[in-house]
């Protein structure tokens, strides 16, 4: 039985949605901004979900008041990465929070070969399960 | 198709005192008319530009088509013609309006664009253009990013960025290009491009002295200052010396020299100590506060002087 017949990605909001459109971008950015987290874009070709750090893309952008200009750089991200993840994050400083407040993608390789589950013999009958992307086989750069 | 009977169609009216009630436009012109002394030509543009951006609006309502159109601005004028006060008013004025989505002002010159070596340039031209995208970018003394005499220089190099941005994204922010008329001309000259991607050059006059000193009057209202009669005479006087004078620069020259008649009416109420002082003696500049300048006893103006 396959659970995920399309393979995609799902980590962070709205990754079970169809992709966003650039107006929905945007009014998410907006939404980010008005609450006065700062935007920053990341991407990588490592999807496992335990890899949280990805790669920043540009500078992190604290001082900017309007999503044009941060959309601007999303189209900039994914004209350097086409086939790389791509997501926007919104961090949040307020003291006692530090955290990120919203992460989602923005941009997907066009194949997603998802993931493989792999089982090992422990102890006894104990067994440790694994899994990691098929994608994840080749070496950095050449993935998708 | 049933949607026709939603769509308005050319019978259906539009209040447009509703549209323009709604806009708040008035009070931005009120304001602007109570703040900002004289410019009339300034004034006619900005009205001229509400209009069309309120008829624009009613255009959209109706769906007609109504393309955005060029707001990118350049402002030429003397020293001290209240260029960068009125671009300020137009961040406010364009965002009412509904045509720029944030309406803060970033102010930039050449320093804030141009990089010092190969590849800076790009980046942070386009680092200043994403912080004043949904505004307005405010570029001071524009014509220092062109050096024709130097061919290596990277203002070039900026200038071709900022001009793709304000033909691609006109949505997204408004330029306005500020600097002395003279030198603007030849700036524009060399860069037909950027005069032509400009739809309002607006030309700011110099002030005559009787707005002169309606300017010092609002300039000294601000900080609750206020000048007696007599002195109002004597300053009207010094307006018309002081125009005279090298390095003359409109507003500013005044503002100055209101800044030396509060030092001397400050030097004069220590003088007077021994006396009760009222409220109004502080408030109040006198006459001789403008009279001990050095323009009424041998014609020298300090700021001529100093260089202002």
């Amino acid at each position: 039985m396959i659970t995920n017949p399309t393979g995609r990605l799902t980590q962070g909001q709205f990754s079970f949605l169809p992709d966003l459109t650039d107006e929905q971008i945007s009014a998410q950015i907006k939404w980010a901004l008005a609450h006065g987290w700062a935007v920053s874009i990341e991407y990588t070709d490592d999807p496992h979900p335990r890899n949280t750090y990805w790669e920043m893309f540009g500078l992190p952008m604290f001082d900017l008041k309007d999503p044009a200009a941060i959309l601007m750089e999303v189209n900039e991200a994914r004209k350097t990465f086409p086939d790389y993840y791509i997501r926007v994050m919104a961090f949040n400083s307020t003291r006692g929070v530090e955290s990120p407040a919203m992460s989602f993608i923005v941009n997907r390789p066009t194949n997603e070969p998802g993931f493989g589950l792999s089982r090992q013999e422990g102890h006894g009958r104990e067994i440790r399960y694994g899994f990691h992307s098929y994608a994840a086989d080749k070496p950095e750069g050449e993935r998708y | 198709m049933s949607d026709t009977e939603n769509k308005p169609s050319e019978l259906n009216e539009i209040d447009i005192d509703a549209v323009y009630r709604e806009s708040e436009i008035q009070d931005v012109l009120d304001r602007l008319d109570a703040e900002l002394i004289g410019l009339v030509p300034v004034k006619t543009r900005i009205r001229e530009i509400a209009a069309l951006l309120l008829v624009d609006k009613l255009r959209r309502q109706l769906d007609l088509t109504a393309g955005n159109p060029s707001m990118h601005m350049s402002f030429t004028g003397n020293p001290g013609t209240g260029k960068t006060t009125v671009a300020m008013r137009m961040a406010d004025i364009l965002h009412r309006l509904g045509y720029v989505r944030q309406g803060h002002l970033v102010a930039v010159t050449r320093d804030d664009l141009v990089g010092q070596y190969i590849g800076h340039t790009a980046p942070k031209t386009r680092e200043v253009l994403k912080k004043a995208m949904g505004g307005v970018l405010f570029i001071d003394e524009a014509y220092y990013l062109y050096k024709p005499e130097n061919e290596r220089d990277y203002g070039a190099e900026s200038i071709e960025i900022l001009l793709q941005v304000m033909e691609n994204q006109r949505d997204d922010l408004v330029v306005i290009l500020a600097g002395y008329k003279d030198r603007m001309d030849k700036f524009f000259e060399s860069n037909p491009g950027m005069s032509s991607r400009i739809a309002h050059h607006i030309d700011f006059p110099n002030y005559n002295p009787p707005e002169l000193v309606q300017i010092a009057k609002l300039m000294l209202a601000e900080s609750s200052y206020r000048m007696s009669d007599e002195a109002e005479g004597v300053f009207a006087q010094y307006v018309v010396k002081r125009m005279e004078m090298p390095n003359f620069a409109n507003a500013r020259s005044i503002r100055n020299a209101l800044d030396r008649a509060r030092l001397r009416q400050a030097n004069r109420l220590f003088n007077s100590r021994g006396r009760m002082l009222t409220k109004a003696d502080l408030m109040t500049i006198e006459a001789d506060d403008f009279m001990k300048s050095r323009i009424f006893s041998d014609g020298v103006d300090e700021s001529a002087q100093d260089g202002e």
